[in-house]
C-alpha cells in the first residue's frame, strides 16, 4: 500500500508547527536551537514527500543541501550558545536581551 | 597677427595665478613666486604692444577686430560668446592695465618680501589681472560683467590681505567687506541695465547693441532708465557720489594694491564702461547731464576733504575719487576721449604716489601719518623726486601728463557745458595742488617730527626702479594727448586714435560751440596760474609758518571739524541704511522669523518625530523571540492575505 502525500504534509505541517511554537515560547537556548532544527527536518520531509510524488529527483537533491546547511549551522549555532553560556552563565534567552535601541 | 593671440593677454594671468595659488606654498622661495607673477602680467604686456602697433598700421576702418574663442550660454535668444574686441579703446586700457600692472608686480616682489603670505598676494595680483582684462576686453555685457564682478571679488581679498591687522576703528577684513556690500549696490544697477539692455535690443553684444541703440525709433525714455542703471554701477566701482564711501576704507590694503586697483584700473572700470556706452549715454541727455554734476560735485568735495586728512594714503584715496569725479565731468559733457585720456595719465601718476607713498611706509615702518614725517628728504633722494614729479603732475603743471588731460577736461567743460562746471573744476584743481603739495612738503621737507625708534631708509632697486619707470611715464605721458592749439595740423593724436570708437556718439551732441583759440590759452593760463598759486601757498603754510596752519585750525574749528570727519557721511549712512538695517534683522527678521518661524517649524518636526518614537520603540525590548514571534505573526497575516484574496 501507498502513503498518500497528505500524509506527509500533514506530518511535516505538524513538525513545522511544533518548531515555530517551541522557538517562540521555550526559554532554554538549546531547546530553541532544536526546534529550529525541527524545523528544517519538516520542511525537508515535505521535500522528499514530493520529490517522490511528482518522480522528480531534484527534491531529494535540495534535502541533501538542506542537511549540509543544517550541519554548518548546527556547528556555528551551538558554538554561539557555548560563547554565550561563558559571557552570562545562563541559557535562558529572556535574560540575553540587549539586542534593543 | 598678433592680435589674433590677444586671448593669451587674459589667461596668461589666469595661469600666473593658478600656479601661485595651488602651488605656493609648495615654492616657498619668493624670487620664483615673483617672477612667475611678474613674468604672466609682463608676457601679456608684450603681446598687448605688438597687438597695438600692428593695430596702429592697420587703416582706421578694419582696427576694430574680434576674437571669438566659444559660446558660453546659448539660450532661447540669449547667445553670448567668450569673445576678445579689440580696438582702439580696449587697446589703450590693455595697455595700462597690464603696463602699469606689470610694474606694480615688479614692485611687490620688495614691498611684500618677507610677508608670510607672499604666494596669495601674487596669486590674487594675477587673478585681479585676469579678470580686469575679462572686463576691458570684452565683446558683450556678460563676459564685461564677468570682470566686473571678478575684480570687485580680488579688491574685497586684497583690502583685506592682512586680515588679523588692525585697521582704524575695526579690522581690515571690516573694510574688505564694506568695500564689498558697497560695490553689489552699484552692481545691482549695472545688471538692472543689462536686462534692459536685453529688453530693449535683444541682444548683449557691444556690436549689436549700439548698431540698434544708434538707429532711430527707440523713446528717449528707455535710454534715460538703461542709462541712469549703468551709471549707478559706475558710481559704485568708481567711487562716486552717492557710493564713494568704500575708496578711503579700501587703504587698508597693502600699498601696490591700493595703486594697482584702488587708483590705476579697477576704478577707472566706470568710466571705461561709460565711454564704451557712450551712445547710450548720448541718446539721454538728462543722465549725461547727470554724470557731469555728479563728477565735478565729487571732484570738489573729495578734495575738500583730502586737504586735512593726516593719513598718507587717505589724502591720497581722496584724490583719486577727486580724480575720478574728472574723468566723470568729460563724459558727461560729451568729451569722451578727454575722459580716457585723463584715465590714462591718473593712472601714470596716482599708481606712482601710491607706490612712492608705499616706499615711505616701507622705509618709516608702517608709519602713515604724515604729521610724523617731515625732512625725508635727505633719507630717500629717489623717492622723494619721483614723488616731486607725480605731484607736480597731478597738480598740472605743463608739461607734464597731469596738464594736458586736466587741462582737455577743463576745456571741455567750459566750451560743451557751462561755465559752472568749468569754475568748480578750476577751483578743484587749485586744492589739488594744495593738498598734493601739503603733503609733500609735510613728508619731505621742513623739520623732522620722525619718533626715535624709526630709521628711515631709501628702499630697494626693485622698488625705486619701477618708481622711476612710471615717473618717465608721467612726464612724457600726455604728449600723446597734446592739444590741436599746440601740435597744429595733425591735431590731438590721442583723440584722433580714439575717434572711430566716439564718432557716432559725438555727432548725436548738438550743443558744439566754436570758441576762439585765445579763450582756450587764456583758460589754460588761468588754470596754471590756480595750480601754482596752490602749491606756493601750500609752501608758505607748511614750510614757512607751521604755526600758521594751526591758526587756521582753530580759527575755522567748524569747517575743520566737519571737514577732518569726512562730513560724517560714514555716521550719516550708519544712521541712515546701516543701524536700522542692524535692528530690523535683531529685532524681526532673528528673533521672530529666524527663531520662530524656522527654528519653530524644524524643532516642532523633531519632536513629534520624537513623541512617537518613544511609543514604537518599547517594540524592541531586545527578546529575540518577541522578534520571531512578530514575524511569525506578520507571516501568518500575508499568507492568509494571499489565500483569501486570489
Amino acid at each position: 500500500m501507498e502513503l498518500s502525500i497528505e500524509y506527509y504534509l500533514i506530518l511535516s505541517a505538524f513538525m513545522f508547527i511544533i518548531g515555530v511554537i517551541g522557538v517562540l515560547i521555550r526559554r532554554n537556548a538549546i531547546v530553541v536551537f532544536m526546534s529550529i532544527e525541527l524545523m528544517l527536518n519538516s520542511a525537508n520531509l515535505t521535500m522528499v514527500a514530493f520529490s517522490s510524488y511528482l518522480g522528480n529527483s531534484i527534491g531529494q537533491l535540495f534535502v541533501f543541501f538542506v542537511m549540509t546547511v543544517a550541519a554548518a549551522e548546527a556547528a556555528i549555532g551551538l558554538a554561539i550558545i557555548i560563547a554565550m553560556f561563558r559571557n552570562k552563565k545562563t541559557l535562558n534567552i529572556d535574560e540575553i536581551n540587549i539586542l534593543k535601541w | 597677427m598678433m592680435t589674433e593671440y590677444i586671448y593669451l593677454t587674459v589667461f596668461l594671468p589666469l595661469l600666473g595665478f593658478l600656479i601661485n595659488g595651488i602651488f605656493g606654498t609648495k615654492i616657498k622661495n619668493e624670487k620664483v613666486i615673483g617672477i612667475i607673477g611678474s613674468s604672466a602680467v609682463g608676457l601679456s604686456f608684450i603681446i598687448v604692444v605688438i597687438s597695438f602697433f600692428q593695430t596702429l598700421s592697420l587703416p582706421e576702418e578694419s582696427r576694430k577686430q574680434i576674437v571669438e574663442l566659444f559660446t558660453w550660454i546659448q539660450a532661447g535668444g540669449l547667445n553670448v560668446s567668450i569673445a576678445y574686441q579689440v580696438d582702439q579703446l580696449s587697446l589703450i586700457m590693455a595697455l595700462v592695465v597690464t603696463g602699469v600692472g606689470f610694474i606694480i608686480h615688479v614692485y611687490s616682489i620688495g614691498y611684500m618680501h618677507g610677508d608670510k603670505s607672499f604666494w596669495r598676494f601674487f596669486a590674487y595680483l594675477n587673478l585681479f589681472i585676469f579678470a580686469m582684462m575679462n572686463l576691458i576686453l570684452a565683446d558683450n555685457f556678460v563676459l564685461l560683467f564677468l570682470g566686473w564682478e571678478g575684480v570687485g571679488l580680488c579688491s574685497y581679498l586684497l583690502i583685506g590681505f592682512w586680515y588679523d591687522r588692525k585697521f582704524e576703528k575695526s579690522t581690515t577684513s571690516e573694510a574688505g567687506k564694506k568695500a564689498f556690500v558697497v560695490n553689489r549696490i552699484g552692481d545691482f544697477g549695472f545688471l538692472l541695465g543689462m536686462f534692459l539692455i536685453y529688453l530693449t535690443f535683444g541682444s548683449l553684444n557691444f556690436t549689436e547693441v549700439f548698431a540698434r541703440a544708434d538707429a532711430p525709433g527707440i523713446p528717449e525714455s528707455t535710454f534715460t532708465f538703461i542709462a541712469l542703471f549703468l551709471f549707478i554701477g559706475a558710481t559704485g566701482k568708481s567711487a562716486q557720489i552717492p557710493l564713494y564711501v568704500w575708496l578711503p576704507d579700501a587703504m587698508a590694503g597693502p600699498t601696490p594694491v591700493s595703486a594697482l586697483i584702488h587708483a590705476a584700473t579697477m576704478v577707472t572700470a566706470g568710466v571705461y564702461m561709460v565711454a564704451r556706452c557712450s551712445i547710450i549715454f548720448v541718446s539721454a541727455p538728462a543722465i549725461l547731464t547727470v554724470v557731469a554734476v555728479v563728477g565735478v560735485v565729487t571732484a570738489l568735495f573729495a578734495a575738500t576733504i583730502g586737504l586735512v586728512q593726516n593719513d598718507i594714503k587717505k589724502v591720497l584715496a581722496y584724490s583719486t575719487i577727486s580724480q575720478l569725479g574728472y574723468m566723470f565731468l568729460a563724459l558727461g559733457v560729451g568729451a569722451f576721449s578727454a575722459g580716457i585720456f585723463h584715465l590714462m595719465t591718473h593712472a601714470f601718476f596716482k599708481a606712482l604716489l601710491f607706490l612712492g607713498a608705499g616706499s615711505i611706509i616701507h622705509a618709516m615702518h608702517e608709519e602713515q601719518n604724515i604729521q610724523a614725517y617731515g625732512g625725508l628728504k635727505k633719507y630717500m633722494p629717489h623717492t622723494f623726486i619721483t614723488f616731486l614729479i607725480a605731484s607736480l603732475a597731478i597738480s598740472g603743471i605743463p608739461p607734464l601728463s597731469g596738464f594736458f588731460s586736466k587741462d582737455e577736461i577743463l576745456w571741455s567743460s567750459f566750451a560743451n557745458g557751462n561755465v559752472l562746471f568749468w569754475a568748480l573744476g578750476a577751483f578743484t584743481a587749485l586744492l589739488t595742488a594744495f593738498y598734493m603739495f601739503r603733503l609733500v612738503n609735510l613728508t619731505f621737507f621742513g623739520k623732522e617730527r620722525i619718533a626715535k625708534d624709526k630709521h628711515p631708509h631709501e628702499s630697494p632697486k626693485v622698488m625705486t626702479i619701477p618708481l622711476m619707470a612710471l615717473a618717465v611715464l608721467s612726464v612724457i605721458g600726455g604728449l600723446i594727448g597734446i592739444p590741436a592749439l599746440f601740435s597744429g595740423e595733425g591735431g590731438n593724436k590721442f583723440e584722433h586714435w580714439l575717434e572711430p570708437i566716439f564718432k557716432n556718439s559725438e555727432l548725436k551732441l548738438s550743443h558744439y560751440q566754436t570758441y576762439a583759440h585765445s579763450t582756450e590759452i587764456t583758460l589754460m593760463i588761468v588754470s596754471v596760474i590756480l595750480a601754482v598759486t596752490g602749491i606756493l601757498v601750500a609752501r608758505n603754510i607748511y614750510l614757512k609758518n607751521p604755526s600758521f596752519a594751526d591758526k587756521m585750525k582753530n580759527k575755522f574749528n567748524g569747517i575743520y571739524k566737519i571737514l577732518w570727519n569726512k562730513y560724517f557721511i560714514d555716521e550719516f549712512y550708519d544712521w541712515l541704511i546701516v543701524t536700522p538695517i542692524y535692528r530690523l534683522s535683531e529685532s524681526v527678521l532673528w528673533k521672530i522669523t529666524d527663531a520662530k518661524l524656522i527654528d519653530g517649524t524644524v524643532n516642532g518636526l523633531a519632536s513629534i518625530v520624537n513623541s512617537i518614537s518613544t511609543r514604537i520603540r518599547k517594540f524592541e525590548n531586545g527578546i529575540a523571540q518577541f522578534y520571531a514571534l512578530i514575524m511569525a505573526v506578520g507571516i501568518v497575516i500575508a499568507l492568509f492575505w494571499i489565500i483569501f484574496t486570489l
